[in-house]
């Protein structure tokens, strides 16, 4: 057995404190075999040391909630005895690395979360951020990425729907995968991971176990430096053909009685599976190593117990079914072995070539793993309005901001994925947020994915909040009612008090909005240490928002749909043009205060809206966000080609009016007899409400006098990502 | 009209094709395992969508030796009609069920959009609900739809009215914008757009419903 000094200790990411503390908890010194299986058990990655004891803060239930964070992804309940089961998941360092399997397996990796649970994954959403598009590694990053999304959510055959893109030098380093997927269940088939029971059969299917991935846990736990690259063995290879089959395989034997609990293996694979499923069972679990289907000769139990190999799953089988299961798994032609059995001692054994390996208390694992308070400094936000040149066109900062790199089309992004397979996506990518029918019913779920990160740079509590807000705007703007999230809190380096307080006052903010718009979070990943040489990424707490239409043939878009129809504007512009994608764009600069985000305002007007949809009244909405009203009318305009005349209300100024990005938003379209009653309703209700002017033509008018054809604006806006990319291949 | 849908082990439109079956013909195809060895009595064979064993070699290689293949040839042999989208059209061109391969893509890259699509031959059991000259809207979704064949082949294919779907904007470089074509006998036919995607107006169109409804009047 290798010697464990203070080098190794460090080279397994744990503090001196944190080898006593093993030390303490098992009343001796651990072998290597138990040093590495802590090690990852322990990783940020896997213990949320950093972030547990501010989590506990945000809101988790609801009468809908059927399942909050704690088991492999949330569970709402949808009515009729559906249940809707979704989670978002980072595979940030990897895809950095590796950008086509690191990406890949976060797809896979989050879509196995999703049917570990007895779910068909429905829906998939990515949530992306790269660095600045003249940065050299940048275009290689995005066309990786890309295809190894579409690589893997293409054939799963489950459609790729929507997500969001955003370029910005403080991921030069450190690109963001945020991965989400989205499953349907029967509310009375939900599978969970408490292994309750001794004498029961763990059983392994799937993929054999190879040495991919080693520590992936440890690395998504350490800041990344120049060397990172070196760790490219550390990256797990993709292989979606398996976990077709183990999707199908696992739904088959779902479908019996055999199962008591399962558990997909993620980070730190068998090791983290078998250790979860112990914990929250109550119970002891002994592997025999020797039973573990295994790719390459001669592995050691250090690691088979840390290897990341993808596509592989554990379960705890009542006994005697041994031989059912092994028949679903034989058809599919996926490995199956039954590896071990759970005991009553809360231990987690594992043997090897007739030895014990590793012997450790399972709560030494999970429960006595180290939470920090770790000090923290809340900056204070940045504040004021910055002062803006007043003689800039309008127009031709609107054709300039229509074909920036934040704003313009993802058409070529979303292209390369399949979104139409499984024939019920009533919306694509390209609007608020992507709807998608629930199989065989009128009923259909709206997801969104949004996080706004130079808000939270510049005050993390209005951005934690602005996420919230967003994600709920966008799927009121379809005429989802909002029902619950998931989020994905990718920071810089906790250790950091400034990053801890980004951190701190990013979970505040979100907390306060999710409670005042009762939109609980149910499951969640944090990512943190996403810096490169000592420079963290903007904040970027992403939340990923599901919604539920009733009925989905009552549905609104972004597309103007008609000539004539009355543009109205739903709550009140200020102009607030601080942090502002016009300020960036156009004079360069990313300053003043974030836009502040009134909650009740947000209720009251998301309400609203979507109840208009609801009622039939109202078939085209957009919520107003990056770039403002103008942006937004544009937006509209684009899909058809109607145009619009519109003009200013409320404020004097024009650029503050048509650009600033003031919250609780929203633009509707409806025929003029309609549009009269929206209007005094909305009055009557004291919501801020403007007409605008009308559709129509094949411009944008503003003020009766300045116009740009939409056809010009169209070419700018498709223009520039498939320019950029050119020069990839 | 009786159908089957080949399930190989990563399919993944065997259910859309199931559901657009459903709604056409009002009954529930056979849902038939690639290990089987027997075909069901059935006028039509469909071969979905997806990624059969995984396609990381030639696509719909694999499938092509998969032991229904052996029936399916059987059945087309004896002029029962064979639908292959996407992968099945892959498949069907492995199996030399139809001539030609479909290569990656001119781009590189897969693609997932509605294109339109010419209708070059309604004289056809899959096509005889279509005027000559029609445009109709399908989705592609693929990677490796790049028809390709040498010149006598896509010569006789036009000559003896075999290329049935043709590409208005060609989306992956196939050969003089073939998007589907016919066996010799008029019996096969294989095409990468999914006209059991456009069944629904709530999904973006009922432009495949002819396709369906023409061989239900032909085979029932």
């Amino acid at each position: 057995m290798i010697e464990i000094t203070p080098t190794i200790v460090a080279e397994h990411g744990l503090s001196p404190d944190e080898y006593e503390r093993i030390k303490t908890l098992l009343g001796r010194s651990p072998n290597i075999v138990e040093l590495g299986v802590f090690s990852v058990m322990w990783s940020e990655h896997c213990s949320y040391k950093s972030t547990r004891a501010h989590l506990r803060k945000l809101p988790t239930k609801a009468p809908w909630v059927i399942q909050g964070p704690g088991e492999n992804a949330g569970v709402i309940d949808i009515g009729d005895g559906d249940a809707c089961i979704f989670k978002m998941e980072s595979h940030n360092h990897p895809s950095f690395i590796e950008p086509y399997q690191g990406a890949a397996t976060g797809v896979g990796g989050i879509m196995r979360d999703v049917f570990t649970m007895g779910a068909r994954p429905v829906a998939m959403m990515n949530a992306l951020r790269f660095g600045e598009p003249s940065h050299p590694k940048t275009r290689h990053l995005v066309a990786g990425v890309v295809s190894g999304i579409g690589g893997y959510g293409n054939c799963m055959g489950v459609p790729t729907v929507g997500g969001e893109v955003n370029f910005h030098k403080s991921y030069n380093g450190n690109i963001l995968v945020n991965a989400m997927c989205v499953g349907l269940a029967r509310q009375d088939k939900i599978f969970l991971s408490a292994a309750k029971g001794a004498g029961n059969p763990v059983v392994y299917f799937g993929s054999k176990t190879g040495r991919d991935g080693i520590h992936g846990a440890t690395m998504a736990s350490a800041e990344f430096d120049d060397a990172s690259e070196e760790k490219r063995p550390t990256v797990q290879v993709g292989d979606p053909f398996a976990e077709k089959l183990l999707l199908e395989a696992t739904l088959e034997l779902m479908a019996t009685d055999a199962i008591i609990a399962i558990q997909d293996m993620g980070a730190a694979g068998l090791t983290s599976s078998s250790a979860e499923m112990g914990d929250k069972g109550g119970s002891g679990i002994e592997l025999n190593l020797d039973m573990v289907p295994q790719r390459e000769a001669n592995m050691t139990a250090y690691e088979m117990l840390l290897s990341e190999s993808q596509e592989r799953m554990l379960a705890v089988l009542k006994p005697g079914r041994e031989a059912q299961a092994e028949a679903i798994f034989r058809k599919w032609e996926l490995d199956f072995a039954v590896i071990g059995i759970t005991t009553d001692t809360n231990r987690l054994v594992i043997k090897h070539k007739g030895e014990v390996a590793a012997d450790m208390p399972i709560t030494a694992l999970s429960d006595a793993a180290p939470v920090y308070e770790r000090p923290y400094k809340v900056r204070e936000p940045v504040r004021g309005e910055p002062a803006y040149d007043k003689s800039c066109s309008v127009l031709a900062s609107l054709e300039k901001i229509l074909a920036a790199p934040d704003m313009a089309s993802r058409r070529w992004i979303w292209e390369q994925y399949d979104h139409s397979v499984m024939n019920d996506t009533r919306q694509a990518p390209g609007g608020d947020a992507a709807v998608v029918r629930v199989h065989g019913t009128k009923k259909a779920l709206a997801i969104t994915t949004d996080v706004t990160p130079r808000y939270c740079k510049a005050d993390p509590f209005e951005g934690g909040k602005q996420a919230v807000a967003e994600a709920c705007r966008n799927l009121n703007a379809v005429g989802a009612t909002p029902l619950a999230a998931t989020d994905n809190l990718n920071f810089g380096n906790p250790q950091k008090p400034e990053i801890m307080g980004e951190i701190v006052a990013g979970i505040d903010g979100i907390g306060e909005a999710c409670r005042a718009l009762d939109f609980p979070i149910v499951s969640g990943n944090c990512s943190l240490y996403n810096e490169t040489n000592g420079e963290g990424i903007l904040p970027t707490p992403a939340i990923g928002g599901v919604g539920l239409l009733k009925d989905s043939t009552r549905m609104a878009t972004i597309a103007f749909k008609r000539e004539g129809d009355v543009v109205i504007l739903i709550g009140e512009t200020r102009g607030h043009l601080g942090q502002s994608i016009y300020l960036r764009e156009i004079e360069d600069k990313e300053e003043g205060a974030a836009p502040p985000v009134d909650l009740a305002a947000e209720k009251k007007h998301g309400a609203f809206v979507r109840g208009l949809i609801e009622q039939g009244r109202v078939d085209t909405c957009h919520d107003l966000s990056d770039g403002g009203l103008l942006v937004a009318i544009a937006e509209m305009a684009l899909p058809k080609g109607i145009g619009a005349c519109v003009g200013q209300a409320s404020i004097a100024e024009a650029l503050p009016f048509w650009f600033g990005e003031d919250q609780a938003r929203y633009l509707i379209a409806a025929p003029f007899a309609e549009a009269e009653k929206i209007v005094a309703e909305a009055r009557a209700a004291v919501i801020p409400v403007a007409e605008l002017g009308k559709t129509g033509g094949a411009d944008i008018v503003i003020d009766s006098k300045d116009r740009i054809a939409v056809a010009k604006l169209r070419a700018a806006h498709e223009g520039w990502f498939p320019d950029f990319m050119k020069a990839e291949l | 009209m009786k159908a089957a849908v080949i399930v190989f082990p990563a399919s993944n439109c065997d259910r859309d094709a199931k559901v657009a079956l459903e709604e056409m013909t009002g009954q529930s195809p056979h849902m038939v395992w690639h290990q089987e060895t027997q075909l069901p009595e059935v006028d039509l064979v469909v071969l979905p969508g997806g990624f059969s064993y995984g396609d990381y070699l030639r696509c719909g290689a694999m499938a092509s030796q998969s032991k229904i293949m052996r029936e399916v040839k059987t059945h087309a042999d004896k002029g029962g009609a064979v639908l292959g989208i996407c992968n099945g059209f892959q498949v069907l061109t492995e199996s030399h069920l139809l001539p030609g391969a479909l290569m990656r893509n001119a781009g590189l890259k897969f693609v997932c959009k509605p294109v339109a699509l010419t209708v070059e031959e309604s004289q056809s059991a899959f096509t005889r609900g279509y005027e000559n000259g029609q445009t109709v809207t399908f989705p592609v979704a693929h990677g490796e739809g790049n028809y390709v064949a040498d010149d006598e082949t896509l010569d006789r294919l036009e000559g003896e009215g075999r290329v049935v779907f043709r590409y208005q904007a060609n989306p992956n470089g196939s050969a003089r914008d073939i998007a589907g074509i016919l066996s010799e006998k008029r019996n096969v036919l294989g095409l990468m757009p999914h006209p059991e995607r456009v069944v629904e107006a709530a999904l973006g169109g009922t432009d495949g419903r002819a396709l369906f409804k023409s061989l239900i009047e032909t085979l029932s």
